[in-house]
């Protein structure tokens, strides 16, 4: 492909940065990103992404425009109450740049589908907010040989790991099943600030950009937690992939996807 | 007393302090929703009673977090 004068202008930013460059964007502008939930993280990455002028960004969430969302989830506006998440956040990034081929899957995810939605992107942000999608998108991830970024949030702290699948360790690697419904609170029940979000999916944002260009190094063996009333960022350094992984081991125990929540009540692919 | 680092952090502990001991010394609430890893290895739950920790020791203390009102 060859970038226009309004591309190479409007790209300017990225195009003179070494890790980057022309080439760069061009990979950027090729390259095909999906992002499960609207949410919180889902946002900013979503906004920063359309920017970045990936070519095409893939949105999915069957969640509607509530007004508790509105603290974080600053691709919808006050307007956009009621609305599809997935139409609004479709809106927002259409206007920042209207490059970026968006894609929407007002649905939630769940074993029947996730393999589908997944097979034509290079690579995955995890933007959910319960453990049942969290551990879904991950085996899906592992089984399509998918690279993706998984985050959490929680009132002040957050945390990220990238995952190349069957080379660097796996979340099942570090937290082997869900757990129990209820036993970890959710931002619902214990809150989040909404920048937290933003912090958290920026890093994801960044994290996609640097797998399409190859700029710099992956988080990948390795969990960030941010914490951010001590501004800490801390890294720790994970195992390696293990050989007892049940998904991403040599050989899994782990062979079909696993519905942790009946989909019709709450695997949803939104929030955070 | 010998030194060792949690999440990044100095601590000095007590000789023969287990696994179990430090989740209790961190106040770590829900110790049975953490992954633990010394030295780069994951410790077994089953093992945190028994695996004693030694002088020089790095410490994670891995927490699921899901993230998100919907």
């Amino acid at each position: 492909m060859i970038l226009t004068n309004e591309q190479l202008e409007r790209y300017s930013r990225h195009i003179i940065l070494k890790d980057i460059g022309v080439k760069g964007q061009k990979k950027l502008c090729e390259a095909k990103v999906l992002i499960i939930g609207a949410g919180g993280l889902g946002a900013p990455a979503a906004m920063y992404l359309a920017a970045a002028g990936v070519g095409q960004i893939g949105i999915a969430d069957a969640d509607t425009v509530d007004l508790s969302n509105l603290q974080r989830q600053i691709i919808h506006t006050t307007n956009d109450l009621g609305k599809p998440k997935v139409e609004s956040a479709k809106e927002t990034m259409q206007a920042i740049n209207p490059d970026t081929d968006v894609k929407i899957y007002n649905e939630f995810i769940y074993s029947q589908n996730i393999l589908e939605l997944i097979a034509d992107y290079d690579f995955i942000l995890d933007g959910t907010d319960n453990f049942p999608a969290k551990f879904l998108i991950n085996d899906a991830c592992v089984m399509a040989d998918k690279p993706f970024t998984h985050a959490g949030i929680i009132c002040f702290e957050g945390q990220l790991m990238t995952v190349v699948p069957h080379q660097t360790p796996c979340y099942r690697c570090v937290f082997t099943n869900p757990p129990p419904k209820g036993a970890v609170p959710t931002c619902h029940e214990a809150g989040v600030v909404g920048a937290m979000a933003g912090v958290i999916g920026c890093l994801q944002a960044l994290e996609a950009i640097k797998y399409i260009t190859g700029a710099g190094e992956l988080l990948t063996g390795r969990l960030l937690i941010f914490d951010a009333l001590s501004m800490r960022f801390h890294t720790a350094k994970l195992p390696p992939r293990g050989s007892g992984c049940a998904v991403c081991s040599d050989h899994p125990s782990i062979t079909e996807l696993i519905d942790y929540d009946p989909p019709t009540c709450g695997v949803k692919g939104g929030g955070a | 007393m010998i030194h060792i680092t949690v999440g990044g952090e100095h601590r000095e502990i007590g000789e023969n302090t287990s696994v179990e001991e430090l989740l209790r010394l961190e106040n770590v609430e829900m110790p049975e929703y953490v992954s633990v890893s010394v030295n780069e290895d994951f410790v077994t739950r089953s093992d945190f009673a028994a695996h004693i920790l030694r002088d020089g020791d790095v410490v994670e203390f891995l927490y699921y977090m899901g993230g998100g009102a919907v």
